[in-house]
């Protein structure tokens, strides 16, 4: 049988996201390309080519049960991403979501997100191309039945996973089977919504089991044969630099197998997790150390006025007239730093063989750490294979792990296998922090109560900026940092004259990105002062709201959710039975949402009753775990707005465990969410960032309204 | 120097360099039940909650020298997918893991909880179960507690009779 050419096709050409590779079936049972790609990138060998070698993307596996396997470039951090994508992949391969499987694609497999995991956007960005990939997945195999069958493509249909026509049946698995090399069409058309069987539907999660009965499907999970534990002695103070140690004592410590002192960091491998950690404490380190940076410091560093200034939005001419006016409402707010705080700390198993190293590791960034690793150990990046797992939480801490670097290291200096991830105290001390913020807002109102002008100045350490997935020479021509001011637009059009100005300050410790970026400061900042100007108006803050936005398709959605949420909510000013209600919404990454909390003070503090959460993330492809990011991000923004904040004592970063660091339990959480979905928008947007945005305001605005107190600062405390 | 216990309702007897070794670490890496999680390691998360003799303990902060003689349940000991514990059929029912790290202290929590009052009220939920989620699935774990007390009560009408 002659080899089958393969075309272009496509989805190669959009933004190389890739091919489909091949097709192939079962591990074990079919020596196909395909595995024996992956296969031979893990044992080291011949590296996998089909087609485009600067690309060789794999998507999708056919097993001999007939389930499909996607080999997902997106990890999944807990958002239900992997279902969602299953659903999709599903609904156009004509199989059922029982013969669904999904896994973490390894990066030498080829199918690698280039980028992150992050900002909302695994489901919304692979909309199309994975859909087009199943698509034409399925026109492949329904060719390749119907040619085994002896009929035409167009005599043959497929349900789950069978090809029918002219009286006879093949199951995918059987289609593909002893094809060596496929001929790719065109990409056919998407299915009509219509027709969707499961994308829109509330399907469970399809990590649910592992889950619910402890598989170990996490970084912390990982074993090899011979693995060996490792521990790294990491600073303690703001900007220290390992100068030197000594480990004469670690290295006599029981079960140390070695002490690896490098030029940047000390560590040692052990028999054991514990004998890991006793060694390491045992070792002496000498840090430079140069300031000892205090919680006022920082705090003077971030104030509006200091630092580089970015206007980033400008309509009209408010500076004029909110300097001229004497009856220019002026107001200031702020944020604390913030602490990742995902329950699995960040840690990596590491095999550096002589000629291939395998990482496996919870990470958001699979290229990003795999060129690290291979800069580090002077190896090919195609010699570093990343095998992600389920991540522990994400929340943007996994936006760099250079911590699998000494995992690679250690284990290159012991030849084996060694596990190696942070403790509690190193994740808070090292965390790469949510920065503090600085909020200047000035608003005047015209002769009607209507905002005539307004302003918002944003003072925040970096999120974008400063972070190894933005080359720093593309900050002057982006100019302001995209993360910080995430969510600091005014959004309110229908306002003659506003400005939003972003100031930069680097911090001396590291901030980046923290789920949802500016949106929580920002927005508690904004939708605080909009209510602010609303009283001063002595006008109902919704449709305060509603009068300011514009008429475009933006508004119209923002309109939607403000209207919905005052509606089912039953939102007044009116304080009933010791409770008060409060309002806010915002709109990020084009999602937006509003919310109405109710509370009342217990004990001098602030009680969260119910949350009403009105939200158009446009298409919602599984409804049920919008609703779950829904309310899990109210809650995570409950938490930061309440009781969240990191101090700087003495060049420390503190506190350095939960508890002291203060967050939300089970105890705080609303007994109430209620969680409505709008969808004026037939493509899905952005999910698990967005519902975080108005928490901290509607529960600030909802105080005042109880107390006549307006509380400026997170977290939001009575006294 | 070697420890004895039963877990999962198998006898073990493990070899071990410090008997002051956390329970956690026996667990996980002698035994190779990763269901139990490090989060802490202070006994501040509850991430790493297993049951000794039926009580919930945190097992990070638990020298395995006490655990000699003793039996240990785990979250695969709880129940697996063919007979699960009222606990994971309620969490399954309710769709509440995200990330899932936390889930299972969080069930073998809720397990002890249910042996201790088989039908909690909110109060009796706050006052115990007071693990940390980060991905915050509080309210769906709330939910999952009072149905897994229904579930446990209709399955066995008298277990707080039998736990007397």
């Amino acid at each position: 049988m002659g080899k089958k050419k393969i075309s272009r096709r496509k989805f190669l050409v959009r933004g190389g996201l890739g091919t489909i590779g091949i097709l192939a079936v079962g591990t074990y049972l079919f020596r196909s390309p395909i595995r024996r790609g992956i296969a031979g990138a893990i044992d080291g060998g011949e590296s996998l080519y089909m087609g485009d070698t600067s690309s060789p993307i794999i998507w999708f596996e056919v097993t001999e049960e007939n389930t499909i396997v996607l080999h997902s470039p997106k990890v999944e951090m807990g958002q239900g991403t992997f279902t969602g994508l299953a659903q999709m992949a599903a609904d156009e391969l004509e199989v059922s979501m029982e013969q669904m499987k999904v896994v973490h694609a390894n990066s030498a497999s080829g199918n690698m997100d280039g980028f992150a995991t992050g900002g909302s956007t695994s489901v919304s960005s692979l909309w199309v191309p994975l859909r087009e990939l199943a698509a034409t997945m399925r026109e492949m195999i329904k060719k390749e039945a119907a040619s085994k069958m002896g009929i035409s493509t167009s005599e043959a249909s497929i349900v789950d996973g069978i090809v029918s026509g002219g009286g006879k049946t093949m199951r995918y698995a059987d289609a593909v089977k002893d094809v060596a090399e496929w001929e790719v069409p065109d990409t056919p058309l998407l299915k009509d919504s219509k027709t969707y069987k499961f994308i829109g539907k509330p399907i469970p999660r399809i990590d649910l089991k592992d889950k619910v009965f402890g598989a170990p499907i996490f970084g912390m999970d990982a074993t090899m044969p011979n693995m060996l534990y490792g521990a790294v002695v990491r600073p303690t103070h703001i900007g220290a630099k390992f100068i030197d140690a000594d480990i004469s004592k670690a290295e006599n410590m029981p079960g140390v197998i070695k002490v690896v002192k490098e030029k940047d960091f000390v560590g040692v491998v052990a028999n054991s997790q514990t004998e890991a950690e006793n060694a390491k404490n045992a070792i002496d380190v000498e840090w430079k150390v140069e300031r000892s940076w205090q919680t006022a410091d920082i705090e003077a560093m971030i104030e509006v006025g200091k630092g580089e200034p970015f206007v980033i939005q400008k309509e009209g001419k408010s500076e004029g007239i909110l300097e001229k006016a004497d009856t220019t409402i002026v107001s200031e707010y702020k944020s604390p730093i913030g602490a990742h705080a995902q329950l699995e700390p960040n840690g990596a198993l590491a095999f550096v063989e002589a000629d291939k190293a395998t990482i496996v590791m919870s990470t958001q960034v699979v290229k990003l750490t795999r060129d690290e690793i291979a800069d580090r150990i002077g190896f090919d990046a195609d010699q570093v294979n990343i095998v992600p797992t389920f991540l522990g939480g994400g929340f943007g801490r996994r936006l760099h792990t250079p911590n699998a670097i000494q995992a690679a290291v250690l284990s290159k200096a012991v030849g084996k296998p060694v596990k190696c991830f942070f403790s509690r105290k190193e994740e808070f001390q090292n965390d790469t922090f949510r920065p503090p913020t600085h909020h200047v807002l000035k608003g005047k109102l015209n002769s009607e109560g209507m905002i005539e002008a307004m302003e918002h100045n944003v003072s925040s350490g970096d999120v974008a900026f400063g972070s190894p997935m933005l080359p720093g020479i593309l900050e002057p021509i982006i100019g302001a940092d995209l993360g910080a001011w995430r969510g600091g637009m005014i959004q309110y059009g229908g306002i003659p004259n506003y400005r939003t100005i972003s100031w930069r300050k680097k911090l001396p410790f590291a901030t980046s990105w923290w789920r949802s970026l500016g949106l929580l400061a920002n927005t508690f900042a904004i939708e605080s002062f909009v209510d602010e100007l609303a009283v001063a108006a002595k006008k109902n803050p919704v449709e305060f709201r509603l009068a300011q936005i514009q008429e475009d398709d933006k508004g119209f959605r923002l309109k939607e959710v403000i209207k919905a949420a005052a509606e089912k909510s039953g939102y007044t000013d009116e304080v009933v039975n010791g409770r008060a209600m409060g309002f806010a919404a915002s709109t990020d990454a084009n999602t937006p949402c509003a919310q109405v909390v109710e509370v009342s003070i217990e004990e001098n503090e602030i009680k969260v009753h119910k949350v009403t959460c009105v939200m158009d993330p446009g298409l919602a492809v599984n409804p049920d775990q919008v609703r779950a990011q829904c309310e899990g991000a109210i809650i995570m923004g409950m938490s930061a707005a309440m009781f969240e904040k990191m101090d700087v004592e003495d060049g420390q970063l503190t506190p350095t465990i939960y508890g002291p660091y203060e967050m939300a339990l089970m105890k705080h959480a609303p007994k109430e969410i209620d969680v409505i979905l709008l969808q004026n928008s037939d493509v899905p947007g952005a999910v698990g960032e967005p519902p975080l945005g108005p928490i901290g305001a509607a529960i600030a605005n909802a105080v005042f309204r109880l107390t006549g107190k307006r509380l400026r600062e997170m977290p939001l405390k009575l006294s | 120097m070697q420890v004895s216990f039963f877990i999962n309702g198998e006898s073990k007897s493990v070899e071990v360099a410090d008997e002051n070794t956390p329970l956690l670490w026996v667990v996980r890496d002698i035994l190779d039940l990763k269901g139990t999680k490090f989060g802490c390691g202070k006994a501040a998360c509850g991430a790493c909650t297993l049951h000794v003799d039926g009580e919930a303990i945190r097992s990070c902060s638990y020298a395995v020298k006490f655990a000699k003689g003793k039996q240990i349940t785990t979250i695969e000991g709880l129940g697996n997918e063919e007979n699960p514990h009222p606990v994971q059929q309620a969490w399954i029912e309710e769709v509440v893991p995200q990330c899932g790290y936390c889930q299972p202290g969080f069930m073998m929590a809720t397990a002890a909880l249910l042996d201790k009052i088989p039908n909690p009220t909110d109060e009796d939920i706050d006052k115990n179960i007071i693990n940390v989620c980060r991905c915050a699935t509080y309210y769906r774990m709330r939910k999952a507690i009072h149905r897994a007390a229904e579930l446990k009560t209709e399955a066995n009408p008298i277990t707080e009779i039998e736990n007397s």
